[in-house]
């Protein structure tokens, strides 16, 4: 942003002429840098090899499969004439992902908020260290709770919506059970999320400049209007940047859906009605009992769950990047 | 998720056609003001009127309560964790923290300016005018007439006429400073407080802040913190003298027409740091 480079004057003579300045760093210096420049390189290095792998050990099946390893819905790897796809693994597992981020999103906005700008001092430090303790849970038990539990509850409100609003597609079920659903995986799964959403937007909506909040409020704005006015919008990189990072953990999610789906392999909407699925779910349930070729196809599922989240990431963290919170004088 | 959603403030019925003329000046009376924070009293008994139309400084050396004073007047020190008050603040004859009396409505009619520019950095320099309105939910749809008319009157207009959509937050300092007083004047205060408004600023924008402060107070009642003995004189009609001893709240010494304070003031301590022996 600052203009540190210089243009070269045209008419460049005599001793008018830019130093070429040496940089001597000390020994010092000089090791430090090594060894930043050393772990930063490793991190590509690891990330690298994770990739190679996956694809070394997916490529048997990938031969197998070819195009229609994008396509194809049912998983039979290991059968005489096996077919096997992602389509539907995939499709329900960015299902799940974006039924918890619909109920995770507004309620991590809205926690952050409260716990920034309403709550009393004291119970402040309460509720973050609560909502830190949330995402202590293993989610193992998250997974248990959510199947002996939650899930008949979330089955009763899933009934009622699909009586009452069956005619949107989304909410229409075939038959008469609600349990092991996308939608129970999906509120288990933003109740697993929440927690870092909810700490990544309090961080960043705790920078808004005081001077810039007390300026609204002694305009006469109500505390709604100067959160409004001041901290959205200067939190906006925080918002998408928690929404980002929750999405990547819904994604990647496994052990806590596995013990709550029963697995369905077509690709429809009907996100209320008992069946879903999940690629680190199967790659659990399945792994164990693959021949080789099954063993390749949970590699190549693996590989696009890694291609997946890749490109969330990188896509959150271009987008946090072009909105730099707050201090965005975009001239 | 921006400020843009408040613009729905622009169909509500009834909207008024022109501008909000500047509302009459209203009168400030501080009757035995006190403040605390936490257990440390910062101000004790504290009593001053501000008569409407005038320009009343507050001077004084550092840490001895004209912030929290200036702060009390609009009811921005309640904001401060473990911050207390006693006494009463009368505008216009009503108690400003009278049980009916809502903290939203009196910094509406009493507006602020801080020690540091605090325009919204995002928001274009037009939004930044119209801040106020839409915040406190007044419709008018003179806009253009408004922004235009608030600039002109904190003496920003001739600068920023053609760039009116560029971020406030790319201006000079001092323009940002006159853009605050902008957006404070765009909601028709009756009182305007500013907290050593230059004290951030170079000399030049600090002059166009004192002119400004010469031609606003004929329809605003302007109160003015300032550390600068000259600004005081320049500017104010009264003045009101603030000090604290060692480890006491911060009382007034003396106040009074700001050419007795200066010229003839009747304590010795006012007269030694009117006349720079100290603070």
């Amino acid at each position: 942003m600052a203009a540190t480079d210089f243009d070269v004057p045209v008419g460049l003579s005599g001793d008018d002429i830019p130093l070429s300045v040496a940089v001597n760093r000390s020994p010092a210096d000089r090791r430090f840098r090594l060894a930043a420049r050393a772990s930063g390189a490793s991190t590509l290095v690891v990330m690298g090899l994770v990739a190679v792998f996956l694809a070394k050990g997916a490529w048997p099946a990938l031969r197998i499969a070819g195009a229609r390893f994008f396509t194809r819905t049912e998983w039979n790897p290991d059968a005489a004439n096996g077919s096997f796809g992602i389509a539907a693994i995939v499709w329900w597992t960015v299902m799940i992902a974006l039924i918890a981020l619909l109920l995770a999103v507004p309620l991590a906005v809205a926690s952050a908020l409260f716990i920034n700008e309403y709550a009393p001092r004291r119970l402040r430090r309460a509720l973050t260290a609560l909502v830190d303790l949330l995402a202590a849970i293993p989610s193992l038990i998250y997974g248990l709770w959510g199947r002996a539990f939650a899930g008949d509850a979330l089955a009763g409100v899933a009934r009622w919506l699909s009586r009452n609003a069956g005619f949107v597609p989304m909410f229409d079920v075939r038959g008469d059970a609600y349990d092991s659903s996308t939608f129970v995986a999906g509120v288990i799964v933003a109740l697993m999320v929440l927690p870092i959403a909810t700490s990544v937007m309090r961080e960043v909506f705790a920078q808004t400049p005081v001077a810039e909040k007390e300026g609204a409020l002694a305009l006469g704005a109500t505390r709604w209007g100067m959160v409004r006015a001041v901290v959205l919008p200067f939190g906006r990189g925080g918002i998408i940047g928690g929404s980002m990072l929750a999405l990547g953990r819904a994604l990647g999610e496994t052990i806590a859906i596995a013990l709550i789906i029963s697995p369905k392999y077509v690709v429809d909407a009907r996100v209320l009605e008992r069946g879903s699925n999940s690629v680190g779910a199967l790659i659990a349930l399945k792994f164990g009992e693959a021949g080789s070729t099954g063993l390749s196809a949970l590699l190549a599922l693996g590989l696009a769950l890694f291609a997946i989240t890749l490109v969330v990431n990188f896509a959150a963290s271009f987008v946090v990047a072009r909105s730099r919170s707050g201090a965005g004088v975009e001239a | 998720m921006t400020f843009r959603t408040l613009d729905r403030a622009d169909t509500v019925p009834g909207s008024r056609s022109a501008p909000a003329p500047p509302r009459a000046s209203a009168s400030l009376e501080a009757q035995s003001v006190s403040a605390w924070f936490g257990s440390h009293k910062v101000l004790e008994r504290v009593s001053l009127t501000m008569s409407a139309g005038g320009v009343t400084a507050l001077i004084g050396p550092s840490g001895c309560g004209k912030s929290t004073f200036i702060r009390i007047l609009n009811r921005m020190h309640e904001l401060v964790p473990g911050a207390m008050l006693a006494g009463r603040v009368l505008l216009d004859g009503d108690d400003v923290y009278g049980d009916q009396v809502q903290a939203t409505d009196t910094r509406r009619r009493i507006g602020m300016v801080f020690q540091k520019p605090n325009p919204f950095p995002t928001m274009t320099i037009r939004d930044n005018v119209l801040a106020g309105l839409k915040l406190t939910g007044q419709a008018t749809s003179g806009r253009d007439a408004l922004v235009e008319q608030s600039l002109q009157r904190a003496g920003l207009w001739n600068e920023v006429r053609n760039r009116l959509d560029s971020p406030g937050g790319a201006l000079s300092g001092g323009q940002q400073q006159r853009l605050c007083i902008a957006r404070a004047l765009a909601v028709g205060p009756e009182v305007l407080l500013m907290d050593e408004p230059c004290s951030a600023l170079d000399p030049t924008s600090t002059r166009r802040i004192e002119e400004t402060i010469g031609e606003i107070a004929r329809d605003v009642t302007v109160v003015i913190v300032t550390h600068n003995m000259q600004q005081a004189q320049r500017v104010s009609d009264q003045c009101a003298f603030f000090l604290a001893a060692e480890d006491e709240p911060g009382r007034i010494v003396e106040a009074g027409a700001t050419a007795q304070i200066f010229d003839a003031p009747t304590d010795p301590r006012t007269a030694d740091y009117v006349h720079g022996r100290f603070g």
